[in-house]
């Protein structure tokens, strides 16, 4: 990474550093809140209707491979998260920086260029995912909903779904004169797909035309990789799928971001 | 004409345009090392896209600038590394603080830590901010605000500074005290090239402007050149009861080389201010308000444009 764009994730730190205590928090009370009361709780009904415990042979059983609903929705919900915390940094902070602080305009009043800033405040928000998925991953073992080591890859799996959705949001972001349409972008991609994209229950479970569009949406496919890596069940040709769909998407999305922001920097 | 090379910003036919819209429409201009130079006109004249191109954060559509020797498309971080800049709104960090909002700034220029502390301890103390460098943006009044927009600006000890209207928005008191820090620096050598509605400021503070209006560069001189060229040394102010102006048929039309009705006033400019109030009252005429004052930059505007600079 080039010097300068150093310099603009120092920045983001050193704002950062005034609300850790309180994101740090948040970022563990949330996942502790869902696992309790839809991983146990809704869960110990799935568990029971289906008439499986955690690696019983049941019929439903098969449908959330074999394991517990809790082991099953624990995965999800990480890729699900790492969406959500990058909707999130990517909308209204890239709005702030542009039009109601303006910071990004001081930035590039200096040596910075628009290209600095798009991968600075990315980077940023790589870490912040990081941050958020690692303690994610650290309340999950702590509900004893992980197979085994090598469940340790959903963390970097939902890192690449966080930034496959962060790159491409932020470049549409600096598209906006306001937050109007941040609105519409929760409402109509962010929380349908948090809901129909395989976190809380298996696509299989969707009428045929919905399970095939459920398999192109991008949270699909971080859902199933990180899924898939935390109950050691995955395979190479669906998980190299994977890699490669959310890798593409942060590659364009970084692409886009750079023309975006350097339109509405340098006018 | 100025050499180019002399010169820390030179332009010829400097345009720009937004799609059919042209903002600046061929400007020439040269600013010297050490001068303070002003761009005076009304809103919406095309100064702040002038700056922005001087800046390198807006490439130009048509002719040649030159700012410190280099040219901004292709040197833009090199010659911003070099200048400090005072937008129009000002883009500090709110939750950061005095000290933070600073060092951050000596950070982006790629200033390591100690040279950093160093001069935001010295900048604190030039803007008068020293008292407040632990507090938060956020409380600070709008003066004190503009002081750490323009400490911030000189975070890397810039040859040109550019001020896009300093003091707007301000308070009488916060503005003297911030022409007072802005004159400071011009003695000490720094160059200064600001942009400017108010006549006030650029007498105060340029040694030379050009008037800008619809785009276009009008006039170019010293405030006092320009008073000379194109206005009387005095001007006689009146304001008579409303409805009366409309009734004075042409009564002062000889009273001084030009009149100008405006809605509340009529100014008649001449070098004998006294001398054409009384011949004023001697034909009956009773104004409610009598002034007679030197001619100043807004003469000058309204002289050619026919037009005041602030609405």
């Amino acid at each position: 990474m080039a010097v300068p764009a150093v310099r603009v994730l120092e920045h983001e730190l050193l704002v950062y550093r005034r609300v850790w205590r309180g994101s740090i928090f948040s970022s563990f009370l949330s996942p502790v809140l869902y696992l309790a009361a839809m991983g146990l709780g809704l869960g110990s009904l799935v568990d029971a209707g289906s008439g499986s415990g955690a690696g019983a042979g049941s019929a439903s059983g098969a449908a959330l491979a074999g394991v517990s609903y809790l082991a099953f929705l624990a995965p999800g919900l990480l890729a699900a998260t790492a969406m959500q915390t990058a909707a999130g940094e990517s909308t209204f902070p890239i709005m702030a920086g542009l039009v109601w602080v303006k910071s990004f305009h001081g930035m590039t009043a200096t040596p910075i260029q628009p290209a600095d800033v798009v991968l600075g405040k990315l980077t940023y928000i790589g870490l912040r995912l990081l941050l958020v998925v690692g303690v994610f991953f650290v309340v999950t073992v702590l509900f004893g909903a992980v197979a085994g080591p090598g469940a340790v890859l959903a963390v970097p799996a939902a890192l690449l779904t966080g930034l496959a959705f962060a790159a491409p949001i932020a470049a549409y972001s600096a598209t906006q004169r306001d937050a109007n349409g941040f609105n519409a972008l929760f409402r109509f991609g962010v929380i349908p797909l948090f809901l129909f994209s395989g976190t809380f229950f298996p696509i299989e479970q969707l009428p045929d035309i919905l399970q095939a569009v459920a398999r192109i949406t991008p949270l699909w496919h971080g859902v199933d990789l990180c899924r898939s890596l935390a109950l050691g069940t995955a395979e190479p040709v669906p998980t190299a799928i994977h890699v490669v769909y959310l890798g593409t998407m942060t590659a364009v999305g970084v692409a886009a971001a750079l023309v975006t922001f350097r339109r509405r920097l340098v006018r | 004409m100025a050499i180019p090379s002399a010169s820390l910003i030179h332009a010829r036919g400097l345009t720009k345009k937004f799609g059919g819209f042209t903002a600046v429409d061929a400007i020439d201009f040269d600013v010297a090392p050490g001068e303070s130079f002003g761009f005076l006109g009304p809103n919406g004249a095309g100064k702040t896209s002038a700056m922005r191109m001087i800046a390198c954060v807006s490439p130009m559509s048509g002719g040649t600038l030159t700012v410190l020797g280099m040219d901004p498309l292709a040197d833009g971080p090199r010659i911003r590394a070099r200048i400090g800049v005072v937008p129009q709104q000002d883009t500090l960090d709110m939750e950061l603080t005095v000290r933070e909002n600073l060092s951050i700034y000596g950070r982006y220029f790629g200033l390591s830590r100690p040279v950093i502390r160093q001069r935001v301890d010295e900048l604190l103390d030039f803007v008068q901010l020293t008292e407040r460098s632990g507090d938060q943006v956020e409380p600070l009044s709008g003066g004190m605000k503009r002081r750490l927009t323009i400490a911030r600006s000189l975070v890397n000890e810039p040859d040109l500074l550019l001020l896009d209207e300093p003091t707007t928005g301000l308070d009488p008191q916060a503005r003297h005290l911030l022409w007072d820090r802005l004159y400071r620096l011009k003695q000490k050598g720094v160059t200064l090239v600001l942009t400017t509605h108010y006549m006030d400021e650029a007498e105060q503070l340029c040694d030379r402007l050009v008037v800008m209006d619809k785009a276009k560069i009008v006039a170019e001189g010293s405030p006092r050149q320009l008073i000379e060229e194109h206005s009387t040394r005095e001007v006689l102010e009146m304001r008579f009861p409303v409805g009366v102006q409309e009734t004075l048929d042409g009564q002062l039309d000889d009273l001084g080389d030009r009149v100008e009705h405006l809605p509340d006033r009529v100014l008649v400019y001449t070098d004998d201010g006294d001398g054409a109030a009384t011949i004023a009252h001697e034909r009956g005429l009773r104004p409610e308000m009598v002034l007679v004052r030197r001619s100043s930059l807004e003469d000058v505007f309204l002289r050619l444009t026919g037009r005041s600079l602030v609405d």
